[in-house]
């Protein structure tokens, strides 16, 4: 079964970390990833820029523009991996991980996938880790 | 301990919302601080066991004002404080009242305490200086290190430009629109200093100082949460994130400095340049130009560029003819010229510059895009003068270096 792991956390704090703090979770977030990696259970994994850097198209009969996220959370939702796991339990498993490996505020949710499609990004697009 | 980083980065983000409200309750920018102190210290006694609070920055304005009133009262009355456990399990009902206490608040809060940072009376050092402690939150310590001096003198600085403040009075009550627009103002100008504080510090200073220029762009950011719709502050953004992109390129190994046309392109920081990019494109559509905007526009065609020679001159041409009518100055006029100088050719930037020579005479650039224009179209001795006034005129050894490279480049094609 395929998850998507959302990861939700206040950017604001995200944005205060020290640099040491910052390599240091990311070094750890990195082993766990590079588990999955290697076992061959990790798919896409996307870091997002800050919801300041967001734009909001609302529909309706008259669209609108919004400068911004889509909802003002306390959190906000910052990023996510595709993983793929025999079930609940290993999902939550392996988001317990990640929070270990980034301990403190926040929250993972745990989402099944119902449909993935990748449509293969030309290398050149993507942006740089 | 590693695993408390977590606690410092949740205090201190919270901690211009929180100081925003101490200040309003207070009115006094020594109480709101020790407030606020006591708040961070009751959070890393409490939250390692209890766990965050689910809005952080709630918890630490209700217990710094629970604090502040405690010692008030205390030195009154001398009754106990109450037990901490107690404040640090506010319930939702307790936290959604602070929630309305503050939400209505938080953005003026915020700007006012931005604000009283940039009081007129105050030098830009001291502005500078005193954003980075009340809203930053930097110690005297690190401050000190950035500006090169001890921490007796920042200290000194610090506490000078508080009594100033104290005596003009901070302005409390809610700003109507047109007040708001010029805080908003003064405050980007501020922001803006106390970036370019770290950014256009000399080479061998740039190590130290860089942390002004990432503390700059956490207001900036700041600043944008608080005002998400105001193109300005998203232009000052972008302008700032795609300037420090090209950090690690901006030197040599040796220190000296690195034109942006020979930079290594690939040491420019992608992230901070698709950050900056977005902004800027989200500026632009909002179609209320500013300076800043119109600086980070030019600024965004470099990072667009993936070598020197897709630069597209034209189009920063006409950006910068648009800075000159929102901000008219000669400096304006003289980048301008770099420009007119790729697409007309040296000649054209040339008889641009010449009127500038009154007003520009001792501005160090000026003598050096002269005479790297005069050296293009191959009068020599007066390019040899120019570059020789610019070297008078260097404020550093790198910038010094730089045209005397020109000079020696002089020498060889006469050799």
């Amino acid at each position: 079964m395929l998850y998507a792991i959302l990861c939700y956390n206040s950017e604001d704090a995200i944005g205060s970390w020290s640099k040491d703090y910052h390599d240091e979770t990311m070094a750890r977030l990195a082993v766990v990833q590079d588990k999955l990696d290697k076992q061959g259970k990790l798919g896409p994994v996307a870091r997002l820029l800050p919801t300041t850097a967001a734009t909001t198209l609302r529909k309706g009969r008259e669209e609108m523009v919004i400068d911004g996220p889509f909802a003002e959370t306390k959190e906000q939702l910052l990023g996510f991996f595709i993983i793929d796991c025999a079930s609940l339990d290993a999902a939550i498993e392996t988001a317990k991980d990640l929070a270990k490996a980034n301990p403190g505020t926040g929250s993972y949710e745990i989402r099944p996938v119902a449909e993935l499609h990748d449509y293969h990004l030309a290398e050149q697009r993507k942006p740089a880790a | 301990m590693t695993d408390l980083g977590w606690i410092d980065a949740v205090v201190g983000s919270a901690r211009p919302r929180v100081m925003g409200a101490l200040l309003r309750y207070f009115r006094d920018l020594d109480t709101a601080e020790e407030a606020f102190q006591e708040a961070c210290l009751r959070a890393l006694k409490t939250w390692p066991q209890n766990g965050p609070p689910r809005d952080a920055a709630a918890w630490l304005i209700l217990v710094g004002r629970n604090a502040a009133m405690d010692d008030v009262r205390r030195r009154a009355k001398q009754v106990a404080l109450p037990d901490e456990a107690a404040i640090s399990n506010l319930d939702d009902a307790e936290s959604e009242l602070a929630d309305r206490l503050d939400g209505a608040h938080y953005r003026d809060d915020i700007l006012r305490l931005l604000f009283i940072c940039c009081h007129p009376d105050l030098p830009a050092t001291q502005q500078i200086a005193l954003a980075l402690r009340i809203v930053c939150g930097l110690s005297i310590k690190q401050i000190a290190r950035a500006f090169l001096v001890s921490e007796a003198a920042m200290e000194q600085r610090i506490t000078r430009a508080k009594a100033r403040i104290a005596d003009a009075g901070v302005p409390f009550e809610a700003p109507g629109a047109p007040e708001r627009a010029e805080r908003l103002a003064a405050v980007a100008a501020m922001i803006y200093l106390v970036f370019n504080e770290g950014y256009s510090a000399p080479s061998k200073e740039a190590k130290t100082r860089a942390i002004l220029a990432e503390e700059g762009i956490w207001l900036a950011r700041l600043l944008l949460r608080v005002f998400p719709s105001e193109p300005e502050v998203m232009g000052l953004a972008a302008l700032m994130l795609l300037q420090q992109a090209r950090a690690s390129a901006r030197f040599d190994g040796d220190g000296n400095i690195v034109l942006l046309e020979d930079q290594d392109r690939s040491r420019w920081n992608p992230k901070r340049i698709a950050e900056g990019l977005a902004l800027i494109d989200k500026a632009m559509r909002h179609r209320r130009p500013g300076a800043y905007q119109v600086q980070a526009a030019i600024a965004a065609l470099h990072a667009r560029a993936e070598r020197a020679e897709d630069t597209d001159w034209a189009q920063i041409d006409l950006l910068y003819a648009n800075l000159e009518r929102l901000q008219p100055s000669p400096v304006v006029t003289l980048n301008r010229a770099v420009a007119v100088s790729k697409i007309r050719g040296p000649a054209a930037a040339l008889a641009m510059i010449e009127p500038l020579d009154d007003r520009l005479s001792s501005y160090f650039y000026f003598h050096g895009v002269k005479g790297a224009l005069l050296q293009q179209l191959d009068r020599r001795a007066e390019a040899r003068k120019a570059f020789a006034r610019a070297i008078s005129l260097a404020h550093t050894p790198a910038e010094a270096a730089h045209i005397r490279q020109h000079l020696d480049h002089l020498d060889k094609e006469r050799a």
